[in-house]
């Protein structure tokens, strides 16, 4: 008799174990929880438990556990009700140093976490959300830069004593017209060696004229900053918002993707993440013990606002006003302080803040100099009517305090930092500057009612047909039948495995995926054992037609199974968001099926008619 | 259960002129309609707001009217989605591309929701779509791309495990069924969106694979029945894998409908437009495929392996027949 492989008994059983292993977790229900962590991302103090505690008995709710899980505090209900009602009172007694964010907890068992087990993520459209798709306005950060060399240039001439006739933008270009080819020479020399990222070129002409024009590289660095700043911007918002497990990734040239999941308020959103941040550089009062007489008394000197600073809260007076503030911010980066080579932040003005910087510091060599962030957010909170009041909030924090060791203008950089701090200083600097404008291009936003259907909607498609493709195959080809309905069935579980393994996202289209999956998933054995009745047909003893069956067969089931595969991964690559998901579990399930259709049937067949003398086949 | 207790034997090749004839008239007409009557593209495509909302209770789309027309919106779009108390409205794209008005169209959404909520209090949102226009040219360009490329991979995965005449054979018959599949969308004007496009795309997958496995057949009986003419032996393939097709397209067609009646309106279109290319493919897979590969007058020697062609005439040389 045919000896079969061992091999493929031990991947069958190794798949089925490690399948059902992996495609557990989605058997386990996710909890509403509302999900505490600090602002500032530090540990939650010892204590936290109690706190929590406290707040929700107050307004007599009670959770089904509380405990901290990584770096965050846990709390889940049992009803999606009561967690609506525990985050606002949550919000309202721990306050704003505090993210106090809706979430599906997992309920999947430590055990399976360990091996890394964890539930398929589900879509906007199933859990409910917000996507956004942002386009950066990159004409008008690039007709700012025009704008800013086009103010740049003439003092930077005149800094030169090279002086001009006209000027003017035209397009991208900046055109400087001068009196005689001498000073125009002179100024091509000049600003070749100061404005590396320009290309100036002199055109033929009557009038002895110059353009500087941006470089591609220069354009495309402008570009690529407008968008990465309005990343940060957008992160550190969305991180405020309370939202769990947020997507927040550059998409293409000047595409900006967000989304939000178990966000029910798209207005709420919006209006946050359109709020405005900028920045102050003020002057500090440099009067000892005044600012904390004034944090304590609350008598502010007339000429000084009082702040405190974002990291360890500690009071300045800052005087009123301001030397520059966020709109005249070009660039602000991380780097190396050349002399100490500690980590600093590299700021470049405009010229109009480059030279009120530099009389600034010209006369105040060796004082301190703040950097205030001011931004307006709104907090949406429900009153005692449960009706929605929004609130504005200002934030003013002071991000850096630092002497001043020279007198500075265009560009400048803070030292004395941390790596860290380096890094952050330079987020919150980009983050107040001012922005290209950003216009939402996409919206889809999902009501939660809508996305609970979606679910059961598609758990009841894909049960039917499981069911109906079963009956069939049974009553069909009865015991060969029963073997097509396992393999369909391990089949269902391995593709959930891999999804799981892989945390593709599950979408309805993905749902829609699956149950075509379960339909095309058969062929392969109505392939197999049509073939089996021809080669008994054809007089072939019954252990002959089954190996005949399957060896014919293979080949045709991966033939026909490919092309659906190029159609899939077709859509795969230019499908966006949710249709990507149907490719996904396309792809995935063709794959599965014909290892469960053929090795799968083949190992239960061998076994079941092993040794036995037949006389004919149940199929 | 058996259906057949043997092969059954159904010229099909017979009527090959009569059906191309038919089939080249049907294709004819779904064009017309494609370009005359036109798509009902969705607004992934088409771009535009839609916005559904649930009422408490049965509401007058008057009334929704009403309040949309006092909140500026006098040319949108309402309709019952599903019940009378589940509302749909849509918006076209605004005109203008500049800054200013793109970021109006995007607020759109958020102004037809202050508009209703004057109207009355419990409405609830079920879900905001919002295409720019830009993005829904991106969107529709993405789409006929990923139909060319689907077409190029299929033709060329084709001609590589087959031959070039049944390649041209499978993309005739896959220009079929898209023909088919997308003229009867335009007759029942069922909304065409990305899911939509992802379906057609799906069952283009889907028809090949019966394609392929009749000429599967035709390769594996040309290179054994060595003495039958090539019609027969097409017409023997079709019908040596015909009770297959039959019941790979019923299993196929049940999960399909299954998801017609269960999955919802986010997969309606989808399931239709899968529905009906199952069932043209069936056709088109015996009749298109096979057909313009015979029409293409395929030989035995098409298919022998190239390696084969060298070893059968080596052996022709000693006299050898295989």
């Amino acid at each position: 008799m045919h000896q079969y492989p061992l091999w493929k008994t031990v991947t069958l059983i190794v798949a089925t174990l490690l399948g059902a292993l992996y495609a557990l977790p989605n058997v386990y229900r996710e909890s509403p929880a509302v999900q505490i962590a600090t602002l500032s991302g530090d540990a939650l103090p010892a204590d936290f438990g109690d706190e929590v505690a406290k707040a929700l008995a107050a307004d007599q709710l009670s959770d089904e556990s509380s405990r901290a899980e990584k770096n965050q505090w846990v709390v889940r209900f049992a009803s999606t009700e009561t967690q609506l009602k525990a985050v606002d009172s949550l919000k309202q007694a721990l306050g704003p140093t505090y993210v106090v964010a809706l979430n599906l907890a997992s309920n999947t068992p430590a055990w399976l976490e360990a091996i890394g087990a964890k539930p398929m993520p589900l879509g906007l459209d199933l859990r409910g959300g917000v996507h956004l798709l942002l386009e950066v306005d990159i004409d008008d950060a690039r007709k700012a830069a025009v704008q800013r060399y086009l103010s740049d240039l003439p003092t930077f001439l005149r800094k030169q004593d090279i002086r001009y006739t006209a000027r003017r933008a035209q397009g991208d270009t900046v055109v400087l017209e001068f009196a005689d080819a001498d000073k125009l020479e002179k100024a091509r020399a000049a600003i070749s060696k100061e404005y590396k990222e320009l290309t100036v070129t002199v055109p033929a002409g009557s009038t002895p004229t110059l353009q500087a024009r941006m470089s591609d590289e220069e354009a495309k660095r402008i570009v690529d900053y407008a968008v990465q700043q309005n990343l940060i911007t957008l992160r550190n918002r969305v991180n405020r918002l309370g939202v769990t497990e947020p997507v927040v990734q550059r998409q293409g040239a000047d595409r900006i993707l967000l989304q939000l999941p178990g966000v029910q308020d798209p207005t709420r959103a919006k209006v946050i993440l359109s709020s405005t941040a900028t920045l102050e550089y003020r002057a500090v009062d440099e009067t000892i013990g005044a600012a904390e007489s004034a944090a304590q008394t609350g008598l502010i000197p007339p000429d000084d606002d009082l702040f405190y600073t974002r990291e360890g809260h500690r009071p300045y007076l800052l005087k009123k006003d301001v030397i520059v503030s966020g709109p005249q911010l070009v660039d602000a980066a991380p780097t190396v302080d050349q002399q100490s080579g500690t980590p600093a932040v590299s700021v470049t003005l405009d010229s109009t803040g480059a030279s009120k910087m530099f009389d600034f510091t010209r006369q105040n060599v060796g004082k301190p100099m703040a950097v205030l962030y001011k931004e307006t957010v709104y907090d949406t909170n429900h009153n005692a009517q449960g009706d929605e009041i929004r609130e504005r909030r200002d934030i003013n924090d002071i991000i850096n305090v630092a002497n001043i060791r020279e007198p500075f203008g265009k560009r400048f950089q803070t030292t004395g930092l941390g790596q860290k701090e380096a890094h952050d200083l330079s987020e919150l600097l980009k983050s107040g500057a001012l922005a290209a404008p950003i216009a939402i291009v996409e919206e889809r936003t999902v009501g939660p009612s809508l996305g609970a259907d979606n679910i059961r909607r598609g758990t009841e498609a894909a049960i039917a047909g499981f069911c109906l493709v079963v009956v069939f195959m049974a009553v069909y080809y009865t015991v060969f039948g029963l073997f097509a309905d396992i393999a369909l069935l391990l089949n269902v579980i391995i593709l959930v495995a891999v999804l799981s393994v892989f945390q593709a996202t599950l979408t309805m289209p993905g749902i829609a995926g699956m149950v075509l999956t379960l339909g095309m998933a058969v062929d392969a054995n109505v392939l197999i054992n049509e073939r089996i009745r021809e080669e008994l047909r054809l007089g072939l003893s019954p252990h002959a037609a089954m190996n005949a069956g399957y060896e014919r067969a293979f080949l045709t089931i991966a033939d026909s199974n490919v092309t659906t595969f190029i159609a899939a991964f077709v859509l795969f690559l230019l499908g966006q968001g949710s249709v990507k998901g149907f490719a996904v579990t396309l792809m995935i399930g063709l794959a599965t099926s014909i290892f469960t259709a053929t090795v799968g049937t083949r190992t239960i067949a061998h076994y079941v008619f092993k040794g036995r003398k037949l006389k004919d086949l149940p199929v | 259960m058996r259906v057949f207790s043997r092969v059954p034997k159904i010229d099909f090749m017979a009527q090959r002129k009569v059906a191309l004839g038919l089939s080249i008239l049907l294709s004819l007409i779904a064009i017309g309609l494609i370009i005359g009557r036109g798509l009902n593209f969705g607004i992934d495509f088409k771009g535009g707001v839609l916005v559904e909302v649930v009422y408490p209770q049965t509401v007058q789309l008057e009334d929704v009217r009403g309040s949309l027309n006092k909140g500026g919106y006098p040319d949108a779009v309402v309709q019952y989605f599903g019940n009378t108390s589940d509302v749909l409205i849509r918006l076209l794209p605004q005109a203008g591309t500049d800054g200013a008005s793109k970021a109006a169209s995007a607020e759109i959404s958020t102004k037809v929701l202050q508009a209703l909520d004057a109207q009355r209090n419990h409405v609830q949102l079920r879900r905001i779509e919002f295409v720019g226009p830009e993005v829904g040219k991106e969107l529709s360009e993405d789409g006929v791309i990923a139909l060319f490329f689907a077409f190029l991979g299929i033709g060329i995965y084709v001609a590589f495990r087959f031959e070039w005449k049944f390649s041209f054979g499978s993309i005739a018959a896959l220009t079929h069924d898209a023909i088919m599949t997308v003229g009867f969308l335009s007759l029942i004007q069922e909304e065409f969106d990305l899911t939509t496009l992802a379906g057609v795309l799906a069952m283009l997958g889907y028809s090949n694979n019966e394609t392929i496995v009749i000429f599967d057949r035709v390769r594996e009986n040309l290179i054994g029945l060595r003495k039958q003419p090539v019609m027969d032996i097409i017409n023997l393939s079709i019908n040596q894998t015909l009770l297959r097709s039959i019941i790979t397209h019923f299993t196929v067609l049940m999960v399909l409908f299954c998801l017609f009646f269960f999955g919802g309106k986010s997969v309606h279109s989808f399931s239709v437009a899968m529905i009906v290319g199952v069932l043209v493919a069936t056709y088109s897979s015996i009749y298109i495929s096979s057909g313009v590969t015979v029409l293409l007058d395929i030989k035995r020697e098409d298919l022998i392996p190239p390696e084969d062609h060298t070893k059968a005439n080596g052996r022709d040389k000693d006299g050898a027949v295989v």
